[in-house]
């Protein structure tokens, strides 16, 4: 009998211990009237985890629903242009609704249907987890409840519309900057509000324990695909593995299978925004410090009074002023690295993978991208970098335009 | 003995449950909330909450909200609001005061730090939103080496079971929230606190301040009886803000403030 890695006690993939707390960070900051259902949420987890039936149901959905799994593509012409490492992209932008965000909506409305919740609420920042929200309550017929920042509906629009289509009821939350972080705020307070039938569906690896872990374990797919994929096409694991870092997700997803993997090198790209030094940017590790938000203590952008900072980045999805707690403990025991990609970069980057490959990315991942524009000229050719494509860039467009002075 | 059970045990022999209005620190400035909290005792305050302004409050309504906004606008830190409350003693050496805010910003000043330089200020307890008893380890033995009540929270929500968890080592008093929901937005009914109550009570023999959703004066003498506090926040604040002109206190702010806290204070001893 094989005992899975993540079960070795000097495994990295052990993480979180019983308080949910990755080293120092992550744990359960909620108000007492959401603990029971935080704890509640836990078990009926953990109860899902032991039932083969429901990774049964989940594989069906992946499957023929989501459209798992998705083509690791290596990626010639960007390769040559780049004139160093080979790179492969993970292509998560392929999955139903164009983003690696279906595949945690997916695990995580099978359970909410276990649990009996007949409601979700749920926070966005580029939309793309609240149209993958919006789509499996069409899907089950569940009641939907989406919090959007105001500026944020503003520049996503194209997703805003689709949620509605999707019969989702959008709330635009008009707090603080109209970003992720207000809608964070806003969910929160009609989950507490609604708590005998809502379910909070929490789109990436941050907020109470038990979400970093669950939606971790749920994006894992990203990477444990990944793993077959790269072995099956080069005999052996990649050199580099990059994604771009909101909450971190879809990084997160990509990292986990390797984190036992010494010699994989893990970057995560954090959203510089104007520039790590502007105070126009959303790189929580590379410039916040260990705090507590949004129900877990992990690095936040914020002043010296501990008043959490607005985050600035041209990318909706990563325009938050935090990082899932795996991420704050991996980047503290040195595991994997994290550096910022600014707006501009992320635009050449944008266009040179729409120009090469024929993919138009999201900004979310073209930020990956910039990235790897950086390491792969310098690396042998005989390397190999894996980028997380997390999503498409079809929502983009509009504010691409804009950048680039075209009035569509 | 602390001022906390000093004033609770004064109240039982007067046979009437204790009044505990909240104002928001800095709000809209820090000359106007510190006059404010020098004249509630006054207008028949048994026990101050201040709240401590934070740029997330997820588990406040609208009018916290923006008082916090406000209050921040002002120039609010946590070490401003300490000096209000050192300002506040120089005048009132028995009135309680609880501090009521997020974790952050105590964790930003260093939990060991606070809890000695609150209880130099003259603060007796301190409410955090966001710190259930799983995590209240971080400040716990900070808060009782220095003589800072740490004031538990129990929710609707809280089960049987979990009462005697959370309520174990609590000190000072107990705050009921006594609606599932954000501070301002509905009120508990008075079957509803006659049903919880007794259930609270068999697992603590502290004080109950139920707080969430009590407005009038009515149902500040409703709680008062089945608890033993009423937390009166957002009618008040809500009060205030209709006085401000551009966000600028105005000289109607502490009349109107401080009447209302008199009708209430009124049906509480009523």
């Amino acid at each position: 009998m094989t005992t899975p890695s993540s079960s070795l006690p000097n495994s990295l993939r052990s993480g979180p211990d019983e308080r949910g707390r990755f080293g120092v960070f992550g744990g359960r900051f909620v108000a007492e009237t959401l603990m029971p259902l935080v704890l509640e949420l836990e078990e009926a987890y953990r109860a899902a985890q032991a039932d083969p039936a429901f990774r049964e149901e989940l594989d069906y959905y992946y499957r023929d629903y989501v459209g798992r799994p998705s083509p690791l593509w290596f990626a010639k012409r960007l390769t040559e242009e780049l004139g160093g490492a080979k790179v492969y992209l993970k292509r998560e932008e392929l999955n139903h609704t164009g983003s690696h965000k279906l595949n945690n909506v997916m695990g995580q409305i099978l359970l909410a249907r276990r649990m009996g919740k007949t409601r979700i609420v749920a926070e966005t920042g580029a939309g793309q987890h609240g149209v993958a929200t919006a789509t499996v309550c069409a899907l089950f017929g569940l009641k939907c409840v989406i919090y959007m920042g105001a500026t944020d509906v503003e520049r996503q629009k194209p997703n805003v519309f689709r949620m509605h289509l999707l019969g989702a009821e959008v709330k635009p939350v008009t707090a603080g900057a109209g970003t992720l972080k207000d809608a964070m705020n806003e969910a929160m307070r009609d989950w507490v509000a609604n708590v005998a039938d809502t379910y909070f569906l929490v789109g990436t690896v941050a907020g109470p324990h038990p979400y970093p872990e669950m939606v971790r374990d749920f994006q894992s797919i990203i990477g444990t695909e990944v793993k077959e994929q790269i072995v099956r096409a080069e005999g052996r694991l990649p050199d580099v593995i990059v994604a771009a870092i909101g909450g971190g997700s879809n990084a997160m997803g990509i990292f986990h299978p390797f984190l036992d993997d010494e010699d994989v090198r893990l970057i995560g790209v954090e959203a510089a925004g104007l520039g790590l030094d502007s105070g126009k940017t959303a790189a929580s590790i590379s410039r916040g410090r260990s705090g507590v938000l949004h129900g877990n203590r992990t690095y936040l952008l914020q002043d010296k009074h501990g008043q959490i900072e607005e985050a600035h980045s041209i990318s909706a999805g990563l325009d938050y002023p935090g990082i899932g707690p795996e991420h704050s403990w991996l980047n503290d025991i040195g595991r994997a690295e994290y550096v910022g990609v600014t707006d501009q970069e992320a635009l050449d980057a944008f266009q040179l993978l729409t120009r090469t490959e024929g993919i138009i990315p999201a900004l979310e991942c073209a930020h990956g991208l910039a990235h790897v524009m950086k390491i792969a000229p310098e690396m042998p050719k005989d390397k190999i970098i894996v980028l997380n494509v997390s999503g498409r860039g079809d929502k983009d467009i509009f504010t691409v335009a804009s950048h680039l002075g075209v009035n569509l | 003995m602390s001022r906390i059970k000093a004033r609770f045990e004064a109240l039982k022999k007067e046979g009437r449950g204790a009044l505990i209005p909240y104002l928001q620190a800095f709000d809209p400035d820090y000359e106007t909330s510190l006059e404010l909290l020098k004249a509630m005792p006054a207008a028949g305050a048994d026990l101050i909450e201040i709240g401590v302004p934070f740029s997330d409050p997820s588990a406040d309504g609208p009018t916290i909200q923006a008082a916090a906004l406000r209050g921040l606008k002002a120039g609010a830190t946590l070490g401003g609001v300490l000096e209000m409350v050192r300002s506040f003693r120089e005048t009132d050496a028995e009135t309680p005061i609880i501090l009521m805010g997020y974790l952050n910003p105590i964790d930003s000043y260093g939990p060991a730090e606070f809890c000695f330089d609150a209880v130099q200020a003259g603060v007796d307890g301190i409410i955090v939103v966001d710190m259930p008893t799983e995590e209240a380890d971080l400040l716990d033995s900070h808060a009782r080496e220095a003589g800072l009540d740490i004031i538990s929270l129990v929710a609707p929500t809280t089960s049987r079971t979990r009462l005697f968890h959370v309520l174990k080592d609590a000190s000072g008093f107990v705050y009921y929230v006594s609606i599932t929901g954000i501070t301002g937005t509905g009120s508990a009914s008075q079957a509803q606190l006659e049903e919880a109550l007794p259930k609270i009570r068999e697992a603590t023999d502290l004080p109950v301040a139920i707080g969430f959703g009590i407005s009038t004066p009515e149902q500040a003498w409703t709680a008062s009886r089945i608890g033993d506090a009423a937390v009166v926040a957002s009618a008040l604040i809500k009060t205030m803000a209709g006085t401000l002109s551009e966000g600028k206190a105005t000289d109607k702010t502490l009349p109107a403030v401080l009447e209302q806290l008199m009708a209430l204070s009124a049906a509480v001893r009523a």
